[in-house]
């Protein structure tokens, strides 16, 4: 039953948002990546047609050597009836990083919003109060981004090469 | 004059007029009635609350920074520090999360003295949450004496690893070593013994009318905001909303088990405490069923490039060795991917999200904390009531810093 509501899921938006691709992962879960002009559309689409009510989470990532898509903002949004869960993706280029906020689809959205600000630095549009959260109010940087190194750089003992990368 | 619209449950519903002068107080950030350090800047007129404005962030230590540049096996002490009130929940999520990851198959012994050691810890949460709740109202006698158990709970921690609040149990694959039999002593112990403690604390709360004026109406949540709000764990489920992630996607062979969820109507302080009290229950009847049905088998799965060898082993086996240095010194491989994997937390929906780009360390890993998810909702939840039911209000929707601030 869940595979052909997903099916349905998956057709419908193929069908009203061409430029989403979906996948499958091996996990099972469906990964949808979108654009930014389309996702509060594609989320509302989903909330008010297929039920999915629950904004699970909301974060960001950055991906430096990915051209024109460094940032990306994650979705996971849950149908709580029929226990469906979907990610949305969104990638953003460094030289613009704005993105409508979700907060009036979902209250919850607020302070995910406000984290993934402080730490990468993403805009949210619209947001009512887009300050950072959990960081203090006069740090100049956004830390999660990969640039900043946790270590002292001058360390040979913490090159990314031990890390497998 | 002023015209103050009063609900049912006592609380202004317009606030439009404000009678006589608003003050502004600052609740915090360290203050001993909010349990933790956040800091709340209320402006009140008398004694309502006109608006609330949290501020969070007093023990944010970068959890999700320090994580990319952790081996997996190195991210579980963190994830301690999380709810640090239920430890041992937030290590087996990190673990079955790294598990669907490598997609590790795990013997069923493991997923029931996984289910053991969980239920445990969210009874050990629970107790500190209900029992502060007591104490916030006026009752210390309860908090001593059920913190008296949540010792004895401890005491069963430092049987399985030896740590007490922050444990770092278990591994990637199961656990370090065995229950040994002085565990299951003090556990049949604990399970004599406990109930009769708990129906004292029950007696001394729950029908207590004292107890049931100062909560009953204090801090309610519609089912329907709550789920705005992202509002898991208990605190939905007093407000009406039958999700619990151990019954909707079981984890550790949680659909072995029989067990209710129980489920609030009002969504406030009392619904609250209700639903944590039978959720301790329910924990107890999910360990005695653990525990007497316990199968035999390894006590970690075959997941060699993760697990370490005993120490013996690996002086004598070639293999051992040369797993114990691949682990040790990072050769794992491990696939790249991304997962979201969830666990019922002792305050909901602890979910991590992790990318792995095949490194030694995660590449992304995100923490969905429940508390920083619902705590948004408490300036509206205050919002018109008196100054003393916000601070039940906190304690009861069992804010913990260290989940909140990661």
């Amino acid at each position: 039953m869940e595979d052909t509501a997903i099916q349905d899921i998956i057709s419908s938006i193929d069908a009203k948002f061409p430029n989403c691709s979906i996948t499958t992962d091996i996990y099972g879960m469906t990964n949808i990546i979108c654009e930014r002009e389309s996702i509060i559309d594609l989320v509302g689409h989903l909330k008010n047609d297929f039920g999915f009510g629950f904004l699970t989470d909301l974060c960001g990532a950055h991906y430096p050597l990915i051209e024109n898509q460094e940032f990306q903002v994650v979705y996971h949004l849950h149908n709580l009836y029929k226990n469906i869960r979907l990610r949305l993706k969104v990638n953003l280029a460094t030289t613009d990083l704005a993105i409508p906020t979700m907060v009036n689809l979902f209250p919850a959205a607020n302070w995910m919003e406000r984290e993934t600000f402080d730490f990468y630095g993403i805009q949210f549009e619209g947001h009512p109060d887009l300050r950072r959260i959990l960081n203090m109010d006069d740090m100049d940087y956004h830390p999660l981004r990969k640039e900043y190194a946790l270590e002292d750089e001058t360390r040979s003992d913490k090159k990314d090469s031990f890390f497998g990368r | 004059m002023s015209e103050l619209k009063i609900n049912q449950n006592g609380q202004l519903t317009s606030l439009d007029t404000v009678d006589g002068e608003i003050a502004t107080l600052n609740l915090g950030p360290t203050h001993p009635a909010t349990h933790g350090i956040f800091q709340n800047i209320l402006k009140v007129d008398g004694e309502r609350i006109i608006s609330a404005e949290p501020t969070v962030g007093y023990i944010h230590r970068a959890f999700e920074k320090l994580a990319e540049r952790r081996p997996y096996q190195q991210v579980t002490p963190i994830t301690d520090r999380l709810n640090y009130c239920s430890s041992p929940i937030n290590n087996m999520g990190w673990h079955l999360t790294v598990e669907k990851l490598i997609g590790a198959e795990i013997p069923k012994r493991v997923d029931y003295m996984r289910v053991i050691v969980m239920e445990l810890a969210r009874i050990a949460d629970h107790l500190v949450c209900n029992s502060v709740i007591g104490v916030d109202t006026g009752a210390l006698t309860g908090f001593t004496y059920v913190f008296q158990e949540r010792e004895k709970i401890y005491d069963l921690f430092e049987e399985i690893c030896g740590a007490r609040l922050t444990t770092n149990v278990g591994r990637i694959g199961g656990f370090d070593r065995d229950f040994s039999p002085v565990f299951f002593q003090k556990l049949d112990k604990f399970l004599k013994e406990f109930h009769i403690i708990f129906d004292d604390f029950t007696n001394l709360l729950e029908r207590n009318r004292i107890f049931m004026d100062r909560v009953i109406g204090a801090g309610p949540i519609t089912g329907e905001r709550a789920l705005s709000y992202g509002f898991t764990g208990p605190n939905l489920r007093a407000a009406g909303v039958d999700y619990d992630v151990r019954v909707m996607n079981p984890y550790c062979s949680y659909q072995d088990f029989d067990f209710d969820v129980p489920i609030g109507k009002d969504g406030d302080t009392y619904d609250r405490f209700l639903v944590r009290q039978e959720e301790i229950r329910q924990s107890l009847r999910i360990i005695h069923q653990a525990k007497d049905n316990l199968p035999s088998g390894n006590y970690h799965g075959d997941v060699p490039s993760f697990f370490l060898p005993p120490k013996e082993e690996v002086y004598r086996s070639m293999e051992a060795l040369i797993y114990h240095f691949k682990i040790t010194m990072g050769e794992t491989p491990i696939p790249a991917g991304e997962v979201y994997h969830s666990v019922e937390g002792a305050n909901g929906e602890l979910g991590y999200y992790l990318v792995s780009d095949a490194g030694r360390t995660p590449y992304r890993l995100h923490f969905r904390r429940p508390c920083f998810i619902y705590y948004q909702a408490y300036p509206e939840m205050i919002k018109g009531s008196v100054l003393s039911d916000a601070i039940l209000t906190l304690s009861s929707l069992n804010v913990i810093a260290g989940e909140l601030d990661a």
